[in-house]
């Protein structure tokens, strides 16, 4: 928020020094650059509707304002990349941008962002795009209240909804993003925040990042995208509030996270994933307040995964919660709520006298050979699981929390 | 014919056990629906109860029926009457009355608490279930002539049915668990009507952890119209095979 603020400061008092506002109507004969070209650094534009087709990328090289009133549609005729910004204190607003190219070498974007900052690009709709927008080197950015829409089926002929690449300081507000390949992808993307978007029936993740330190995510919603959100080779990454949902499928996460550390995810709701968190190599990750309803996977932990605290957390009506690949153990799962918990409470003080072991020996044999998953539910392996409940054998004996609750734990749910 | 199986539902329906077991379903089906407060989980209870106790019964009880009936038996074959004609409406009967008692106790509660795709799945497989142990304990008693043997057999074959053959599949699984067993799963599955039925219901129930490779593979074969009339047609061989093969044996035994 304090970016777009600075930045209407400061467009506004380019304005109310010599700007002058220039109003056109997309007809047949326009040039949207020509008429950017004559204007001056700091000027508006508003272009009345009407439909502008460009026969070359338009160009923005200096401060402006570009404000759409009834959604002028800018089309790129299914060849060009629409429009790309090369300058500084830069308004998009309230455009419509039809059909960019598409290309299977170049990386052709609605709108480019090249090597600048303190822009402004909001309410604008991208229809049928490739990349939606293309941050490049871009900084102290707000993309806020856009739609994305695009018909994406696979994952070469699709592009990301919302791409940033070396850029920082990037605000990603209220967008909705469907039909692209990746919703929100980041690389090499620092210090952003990602509020209330909603990524959702993507080609492959709702949201994706590398190598992207300290952002943070925010009540944002992720469902119904190919593969749910992959997260990798990052720290300092904050999710909080996010809904995490009916992400389906043979390959498909909450959220795959792999080499991520120091991070924390808390106050999120995973509901009806294949598998709501899939760690790997991934360290000193705070997981608290969290609900896991109705998941096939709550938690798949592999063992490369040391000293992650997953603690008061609700799990409900998932068909496995936490299953693991060895049977070394370093990671804490005191304190949780297990639907599956069979213990008492003489002391009532509300933690189960017993310690719980969510992993079963089903879970097991499953992660070490995924075929058995056919007899998932049989009479044998309702027999093996009591047994190894009684006796721990194959499961890991240091998986185990030593308090679970024996109610569900209530949280203020997240505010979407 | 139909004077024989009139009869034969007659006394069965009159029997302690079968009303027992039709109040017993009854019972499990209206605790399991009114402790669950969600009617899909009620119905993922009731399929235990249907994969073990279904099979359990019917071949039990038939098995038992069908030695204590044997003085019937000698009485009807001394008449006039075909030998394949007693056989089949005796084990027809059975088949009738035992899946009149699970439509009276399983049946009925799930139509009236979730009457939906999955329910009704859950109802037809028991049904299915109810006929094909009918028809393999028709098969253990005529070729063993000794009832406790009998029985006994019976019982190893619902054994087998219901948990030897699935540790037996999981022992083959980790032997080929470097092949890509997957299409071979799903005609493993068909070789045991119990694992078929659960698979058929798991599959309606839509369970996310059956997810994976084999259960897209599953998913595919068994999803398309051709793969269900395939199971379903496999599911009545269950019954017509055990059924000829006991039909031909008693046709020509010593009684």
């Amino acid at each position: 928020m304090k970016y777009l603020i600075l930045i209407t400061c400061c467009l506004l008092a380019f304005h109310s020094l010599s700007a002058k506002v220039t109003t056109i109507k997309g007809e047949n004969g326009i040039s949207l650059q020509q008429v950017i070209n004559d204007a001056a650094a700091g000027d508006s534009i508003i272009l009345e509707g009407g439909r502008f087709q460009i026969a070359s990328t338009i160009t923005i090289s200096k401060p402006l304002f570009l404000i759409g009133k009834n959604s002028p549609v800018i089309d790129g005729g299914n060849k060009y990349e629409i429009m790309v910004i090369s300058s500084d204190f830069v308004i998009i607003q309230g455009l419509h941008f039809l059909n960019s190219g598409k290309s299977g070498y170049e990386d052709i974007a609605a709108l480019r962002i090249l090597n600048s900052g303190n822009i402004l690009i909001r309410d604008n709709y991208f229809e049928n795009c490739f990349f939606g927008i293309y941050g490049q080197h871009a900084h102290n950015t707000t993309i806020a209240n856009n739609r994305f829409k695009a018909n994406g089926f696979d994952e070469i002929s699709s592009a990301n909804g919302i791409h940033c690449w070396k850029s920082d300081h990037m605000l990603i507000l209220n967008n909705r993003i469907s039909g692209h390949r990746d919703g929100i992808y980041f690389e090499f993307v620092t210090e952003s925040t990602i509020r209330g978007n909603i990524s959702t029936n993507n080609v492959r993740y709702g949201l994706h990042f590398m190598f992207s330190h300290n952002n943070w995510y925010l009540g944002n919603s992720f469902t119904d995208n190919g593969a749910g959100v992959a997260v990798m080779y990052s720290k300092g990454v904050h999710m909080h509030n996010n809904l995490f949902a009916r992400n389906w499928g043979n390959a498909a996460y909450g959220i795959l996270m792999k080499d991520i550390s120091d991070s924390r995810v808390e106050n999120n709701i995973f509901s009806q994933n294949t598998a709501s968190i899939y760690m790997e190599g991934s360290n000193r990750i705070t997981i608290r307040h969290n609900q896991f309803k109705n998941n096939g996977w709550a938690v798949k932990i592999q063992a490369s995964c040391t000293d992650n605290i997953i603690n008061e957390n609700n799990f409900s009506g998932n068909t496995f919660d936490i299953a693991t690949n060895g049977s070394l153990q370093l990671n804490n799962f005191t304190g949780n709520y297990w639907d599956k918990y069979e213990g008492y409470d003489l002391d009532r003080d509300g933690k189960g006298d017993i310690p719980f072991r969510p992993v079963s020996i089903f879970s097991m044999i499953v992660e070490r050979n995924p075929a058995t998953l056919m007899l998932f539910r049989s009479f044998m392996v309702g027999l093996m699981d009591k047994a190894e409940k009684v006796f721990p054998g194959i499961t890991p004996e240091a998986l185990k929390d030593d308090t679970p609750f024996i109610r569900p734990l209530a949280f203020n749910p997240p505010a979407l | 014919m139909n004077k024989i199986i009139k009869y034969v539902i007659l006394d069965i329906l009159k029997n302690r056990i079968v009303i027992g077991y039709a109040l017993l379903l009854l019972c499990m089906s209206l605790s399991v629906f009114n402790m669950e407060t969600d009617t899909s989980k009620g119905l993922l209870s009731l399929l235990n109860v249907i994969l073990i106790i279904v099979p359990l019964v019917s071949i039990i009880f038939s098995t038992i029926y069908i030695y204590n009936a044997s003085e019937f038996i000698e009485l009807l074959v001394s008449q006039p009457l075909k030998r394949k004609n007693i056989w089949l409406s005796l084990v027809a009967g059975l088949g009738l009355s035992l899946s009149l008692a699970f439509i009276g106790g399983c049946v009925l509660p799930i139509l009236i608490y979730n009457g939906n795709g999955t329910g009704i799945m859950i109802a037809s497989m028991g049904i299915i279930l109810t006929v094909i142990f009918v028809a393999i304990a028709a098969l253990s008693a005529v070729y063993t002539r000794d009832k406790a043997k009998g029985i006994g057999v019976s019982i190893l074959l619902w054994l087998f049915f219901t948990l030897l053959y699935d540790g037996l599949v999981m022992f083959l699984l980790f032997q080929f668990m470097d092949y890509p067993v997957e299409k071979g799963l799903v005609a493993v599955s068909m070789l045991n009507p119990v694992d078929l039925s659960r698979i058929m219901i798991l599959l309606k129930l839509d369970i996310s952890a059956l997810m994976g490779v084999t259960s897209a593979v599953f998913k595919s074969f068994f999803g398309q119209s051709w793969g269900m009339i395939l199971s379903i047609s496999v599911m009545l061989l269950w019954v017509i095979v055990p059924l000829s093969l006991s039909v031909k044996k008693f046709k020509i035994k010593n009684l």
